[in-house]
């Protein structure tokens, strides 16, 4: 490693920002080429005699799906319940509580339930996944794969990938439908609205586009979960301190990442009309 | 010597700017035990990387089996890959999987076995290693030696050509790490099979070794049978056999600018 400029603090900050650069871009190309990787294996895989099990795609999709769905469901439901709250306050000013059905369940439909869904499989499959490839990196079962005949990157990344594709979106009608669930009964209790009353103003209120919205920012963000986790369970060193801080790493940047592309998500699909 | 079966020529591999190994060379024959030797730092594991196909160098060949690892393409090197196996220094065994499974997974990946197969031959390797009760453990539930012989298990369960190991007896206990000698000389006589056995144990060494390489500071020392080596008056060769610490003689200048430096 070259020394460091000596010409004070400036230069000296100047130096790190460029090396922290320098690094940042490697670890984005790495990332970019995770991807590209990834879905090679998943399609091109079969025709080069080196398939994705489907054992283990179904294995990764009871771990990021159903032994989801209840902290999903219970998430979903209190913020369906939330949203009900703070719209029926709202709403009371203007004497218009009737229409708090538009807000839960476009709310929900386009932003809270892909946004909920994907902080909570982030934070739990994703750091799973970072904790899981940094640990065996570190104990050189990575290498141990490779020497095998066995791409790595196919065995540990394909499969979580599959299984996010299907199972983040999956997770996401769930969650739309537990906060709606959340919402109608905290109306019924409070509005005196019926269930059926509540369905049929979503029904009327929620577009098959504001579905198509929300399931797909579901695809990217399964896409950004998994291939962050994994990129950072790869790119671990130092031992056991380096899973932790990769791990703690995957989730931020996950949450962040998946933060920001709603947000550009949204503006572009709003924009477009959809 | 019988034809060679891992060639190296003038490999040169670099971390960043620090070079570790300087042109080294090296021939392996067929069914011969070499344990390569050297303190720590001396580049042994990076040759061991280069040899398995985990680094690439920065100049240089390796060839295994008649292949330059370089020019193979992924799925040549897929390929050439099942002709070798390697029991690395931990085991590196898939800690979610049964001891079994482990075994398994190398014949898995490759398909076109029934499960019943699969699972016969792997018994088998179990068996070879004196592991035939343990396979339905997890590798967090056994000890240190049966880890290390569980690796051995899978590196052999695809029958290679070329054995790889890395510090087999380190963390060992002498008698465990005897047994494990003795599997490594009765798998060659067995098999058939070229080992490379990465190790700075003495009496191992001495024990299971046809030639023996000496590496220090990247280079290639010394190599040849175990009396020659240990008859060699190399300076440095001796400092390892005899256990004597070496050292460093620096001027007042040297020293001085080793302690401001920054790096």
């Amino acid at each position: 490693m070259p020394n460091p400029p000596s010409g004070g603090y400036f230069i000296s900050f100047l130096d790190r920002g460029g090396r922290k650069s320098v690094a940042a871009i490697n670890e984005l190309g790495y990332a970019v080429a995770l991807v590209v990787e990834s879905f090679y294996w998943l399609l091109l895989g079969p025709f080069k005699q080196q398939p994705v099990r489907p054992s283990s795609v179904a294995e990764r999709m009871m771990e990021v799906g159903l032994r989801a769905a209840p902290i999903v469901f219970m998430l979903s439901f209190a913020v369906g319940v939330m949203l009900a709250i703070q719209g029926i306050h709202t709403l009371r000013v203007f004497g218009a509580e009737g229409q708090v059905v538009l807000g839960i369940a476009i709310s929900v439909t386009r932003e809270f339930g892909p946004l909920i869904t994907a902080i909570l499989v982030a934070g739990r499959s994703g750091a799973a996944l970072a904790a899981r490839i940094g640990t065996m990196q570190v104990n050189q079962e990575v290498d141990a794969l490779r020497v095998m005949g066995i791409n790595p990157v196919r065995y540990l990344v394909s499969p979580v990938l599959a299984a996010m594709l299907v199972m983040v979106p999956v997770l996401t009608a769930f969650s739309i439908f537990s906060a709606l669930l959340g919402g109608a009964i905290f109306c019924r209790l409070q509005l005196d609205l019926s269930y059926y009353g509540f369905w049929q103003q979503t029904i009327i209120y929620v577009a098959a586009g504001d579905l198509y919205q929300g399931l797909f920012k579901s695809v990217v963000f399964a896409v950004l979960i998994a291939l962050i986790g994994a990129a950072n369970g790869f790119l671990v060193r130092g031992g056991a301190e380096g899973v932790g801080a990769a791990t703690t790493r995957a989730v931020v940047i996950s949450i962040s990442a998946i933060v920001l592309a709603d947000m550009v998500f949204t503006y572009f699909l709003n924009r477009a009309g959809v | 010597m019988s034809e060679s079966l891992i060639e190296v020529d003038s490999l040169v591999a670099e971390y960043g700017r620090r070079r570790i190994l300087d042109g080294v060379e090296m021939r392996v024959g067929a069914a011969e035990i070499r344990c390569i030797m050297g303190g720590s730092g001396s580049g042994k594991s990076t040759l061991l990387r280069h040899l398995i196909g985990l680094s690439e160098p920065k100049s240089g060949t390796v060839r295994l089996l008649g292949n330059d690892l370089r020019t193979l393409s992924g799925g040549e090197k897929r390929r050439l890959m099942r002709e070798i196996g390697v029991a690395f220094q931990g085991g590196a065994l898939l800690s979610s999987m049964s001891v079994l499974d482990n075994v398994m997974l190398p014949l898995r990946e490759r398909g076109g076995l029934d499960e019943n197969t699969m699972r016969i031959m792997a018994r088998l390797k179990l068996e070879v290693v004196n592991l035939g009760d343990f396979g339905d453990l997890l590798p967090a539930q056994l000890s240190g030696g049966m880890i290390k012989r569980a690796a051995l298990a899978r590196a052999i369960v695809m029958d290679p050509k070329l054995l790889f190991f890395d510090e087999p007896s380190a963390g060992l206990d002498p008698v465990v790490a005897a047994e494990l000698d003795d599997l490594i000389l009765k798998l060659r006589d067995s098999m058939g099979v070229s080992i490379v056995v990465v190790t700075h144990e003495l009496q191992s060494a001495f024990k299971i070794a046809d030639r023996i390489s000496i590496i220090d500071h990247g280079k290639i020392l010394l190599t040849g049978s175990v009396d020659a080596v240990r008859a060699s008056d190399n300076e440095r060769v001796q400092d390892l056999f005899n256990r004597r610490a070496r050292h460093e003689e620096l001027s007042a200048e040297e020293y001085l600018e080793r302690l401001t430096s920054a790096h």
